[in-house]
């Protein structure tokens, strides 16, 4: 009996919608995020953001012109999974734009399938730096370590004279010792040296104490947000290193704003740079945090992967919008490079039309105690609209 | 020469605090496999629920950190009576395979379910401030976090080596271990034993979680972590007996900490290749008995 019915009510509900004006443009965009496995933390904040910008802007389409997003799980960094999921949105169900993405070996995995069946990515998130140079399809929206760490350099070498540096053993580790190691040095600083930790690494204890030991004025870290970057905070203030008169800095994705309340006292006083923090004051975030506190709770704070989000849906709207609902593949590309935001929650932002990469401010913050709660407080604008270093070095040679 | 030595007194200390809570964790496992032959590779889950009862017990219903240690230890140990009863005691006579499949997919279950009620951030663990900051000794620093680490274990491995080899219960168990068909015919009722027995290595590793949730961080993950690391101090000090696993977390504990110190890049792979050479050396482990 409840069969029937449910079944009579599907087949109303496919005549409503098979009774929709015939001249309707429905665009399909394929959006991949993790939902499971040990990643979904980060995946889910794609989810949010993304879903929050649709929510709350699919009313001011065009008329007739419809978005239908379909998601998909990539589980994970598992390249091999992101490639099917992506060719089954492309082939089968005909999405017209891909985005999404985490993590960088997903990004990386999918690109010759943008270039070969035309179907524009936006990366969300993933930051592998060279990704957007692997497909001519291929933009991004995030951020790249480079973007952080190369200005954050620069300003430290103003600073401090020997620097140490403690990052995570893997490859967006790697990318900002080489980033920071550049700047700093290129400024005059002294490396004194450098230390790769394994990512399975329970005490961090024995590594700040060397750290201490070698008497740097400022340690350079980078290790992924939450149990990593604590447990190297906590070893740090635990050894008072702070007293000790070495400073904590890093890029922000050592102090992320959703796991920034989970960290503690620990990461009080620790600088970093970043593009995004949701306790800056401009209207522009004040809005959209607000917006996501009222769909999703107001003990939670967005993080710069929902922001990613967030803006990479904009960018796909706006590539709608301008076409209508007609989306040509060339047409797709030229809109990509010439998106332009003044109004994303994290200040003004532009693709980069060379290099369909992102260009965006990047700021000094320090972690402080807000109403209560810890936040990275903005100090200076670090750098204005930089585009990421590391494509503008290589290109010179 | 003094700054080696003074390092070497600050690498031995965090190595001694960092092997305790290892230990304590750990010798629940070594017990209910030495004791009942049964390989609970989900024991890990239950020092994460023991964390997670000190972060809840703490931040939701203002209890001390002092009253929230023993309640992890009571939590987990009834809980895992009810596991105990239902779950395990069907298995008893299973093969280790059947075993080793059951056991991983409780892991699976516990880390869905710590993520459903938790969610996937790590769970934050307010100290009370008698425990934060440092004490100052030969011009070295040492959290004082650490020093009640290693007094709290030190009272703990203590009391167990009490009951283990100066009670009743203790000599039950010792029999048990050894020869589980004779302890049976002289009239020990090691069903209950079992249970027992259980629970309290359950209890441990669920105090022994919420003892070290500061520097091992609670999380879902949690048990599929620290697996390896709790296999190796088993393994290494040898099944069913107290002193193997605790000189093996020790061993662990401070040589781990010497290699980060000394040789930061060869950091990760030390573990392992100690634990290969010293099992090619001795198979049953440490203090194990010969199987």
């Amino acid at each position: 009996m409840r069969s029937t019915r449910l079944a009579l009510g599907l087949l109303f509900t496919a005549l409503l919608f098979g009774a929709a004006p015939l001249a309707a443009q429905t665009v399909k965009v394929g959006f991949m995020t993790t939902y499971s496995g040990p990643g979904a933390a980060q995946g889910d904040q794609l989810d949010k953001g993304a879903k929050l910008y649709f929510k709350l802007n699919r009313g001011k389409l065009p008329r007739g012109v419809k978005i239908d997003l379909i998601t998909r799980d990539d589980t994970g960094p598992n390249p091999d999974v992101a490639k099917r999921i992506a060719q089954e949105l492309i082939v089968r169900d005909k999405v017209q734009l891909l985005t999404g993405f985490v993590w960088t070996p997903n990004a990386a995995a999918i690109a010759p399938l943008t270039a070969e069946a035309k179907v524009p990515y936006t990366s969300m998130n993933a930051a592998g730096v060279s990704i957007v140079n692997l497909s001519p399809y291929m933009s991004r929206v995030s951020f790249t370590l480079w973007q952080s760490v190369y200005p954050l350099g620069q300003w430290a070498a103003k600073k401090f004279k020997r620097a140490y540096i403690a990052v995570s053993d893997f490859a967006p580790g790697h990318e900002a010792q080489e980033a920071f190691t550049k700047a700093f040095m290129e400024a005059g600083g002294e490396i004194i040296d450098a230390v790769r930790i394994p990512l399975a690494n329970p005490d961090f204890v024995p590594y700040m104490q060397r750290v201490k030991d070698s008497k740097p004025d400022v340690l350079f870290a980078f290790n992924p947000a939450g149990k990593q970057a604590t447990a190297m905070m906590k070893a740090y203030s635990d050894l008072g290193l702070g007293k000790a008169g070495i400073k904590y800095i890093g890029p922000g994705d050592i102090t992320t704003d959703e796991e920034l309340q989970g960290m503690g006292d620990a990461a009080l006083g620790v600088i970093t740079a970043h593009h995004y923090s949701a306790f800056a004051d401009r209207p522009a975030n004040k809005a959209f945090v607000a917006a996501y506190k009222k769909e999703y709770g107001q003990k939670l704070n967005p993080g710069f992967m929902a922001v990613g989000a967030w803006d990479a849906m904009d960018l796909i709207f706006h590539v709608i919008r301008e076409q209508k609902g007609k989306l040509d593949p060339a047409q797709n590309m030229e809109l990509i490079k010439g998106y332009k935001s003044p109004n994303s929650p994290r200040g003004p932002i532009a693709i980069d039309p060379e290099t369909r990469d992102i260009i965006q401010n990047e700021y000094l913050r320090e972690v402080r105690k807000v109403g209560g709660q810890l936040a990275n407080v903005e100090i200076e604008t670090l750098a204005t609209q930089i585009k990421d270093p590391w494509k503008e070095f290589n290109k010179k040679k | 020469m003094e700054a080696f030595l003074s390092s070497l007194v600050s690498v031995a200390f965090h190595g001694i605090a960092y092997g305790m809570i290892l230990y304590v964790i750990s010798v629940g496992l070594s017990v209910t496999m030495g004791l009942m032959g049964f390989v609970n590779l989900a024991h890990g889950a239950f020092a994460m629920a023991g964390g997670y009862v000190l972060t809840s017990a703490i931040s939701r219903f203002g209890l001390s950190f002092p009253m929230a240690l023993p309640l992890a230890f009571i939590v987990v140990a009834a809980a895992s009576v009810l596991l105990e009863r239902w779950l395990y005691s069907r298995l008893y006579d299973a093969g280790e395979l059947e075993q080793v499949l059951f056991t991983i997919g409780l892991i699976f279950m516990s880390v869905a379910t710590a993520q459903v009620v938790f969610g996937m951030l790590q769970q934050p663990v307010v100290l009370p401030d008698y425990l934060k900051g440092r004490v100052s000794l030969l011009g070295r620093d040492f959290p004082l976090y650490r020093l009640f680490l290693i007094a709290a274990s030190g009272v703990i491995i203590a009391a167990l080596w009490f009951g283990v080899e100066r009670t009743l219960w203790g000599a039950m168990v010792r029999a048990a271990v050894d020869n589980r068909a004779m302890a049976q015919s002289i009239g020990i009722n090691t069903r209950r034993l079992f249970t027992l027995t259980f629970a309290l290595g359950s209890g441990l590793a669920g105090l022994g979680g919420a003892l070290g949730a500061e520097i091992i961080a609670i999380q879902p993950t949690y048990p599929f972590e620290h697996l390896a690391y709790l296999l190796i101090v088993v393994a290494v000090g040898g099944l069913g007996s107290l002193r193997g696993p605790f000189a093996a977390a020790l061993l662990i504990g401070v040589s781990d900490t010497a290699c980060k110190y000394w040789l930061p890049e060869f950091g990760a792979f030390f573990i392992y290749v100690a634990t290969i050479a010293l099992l090619l050396w001795r198979p049953a482990g440490l203090f194990g008995k010969r199987l």
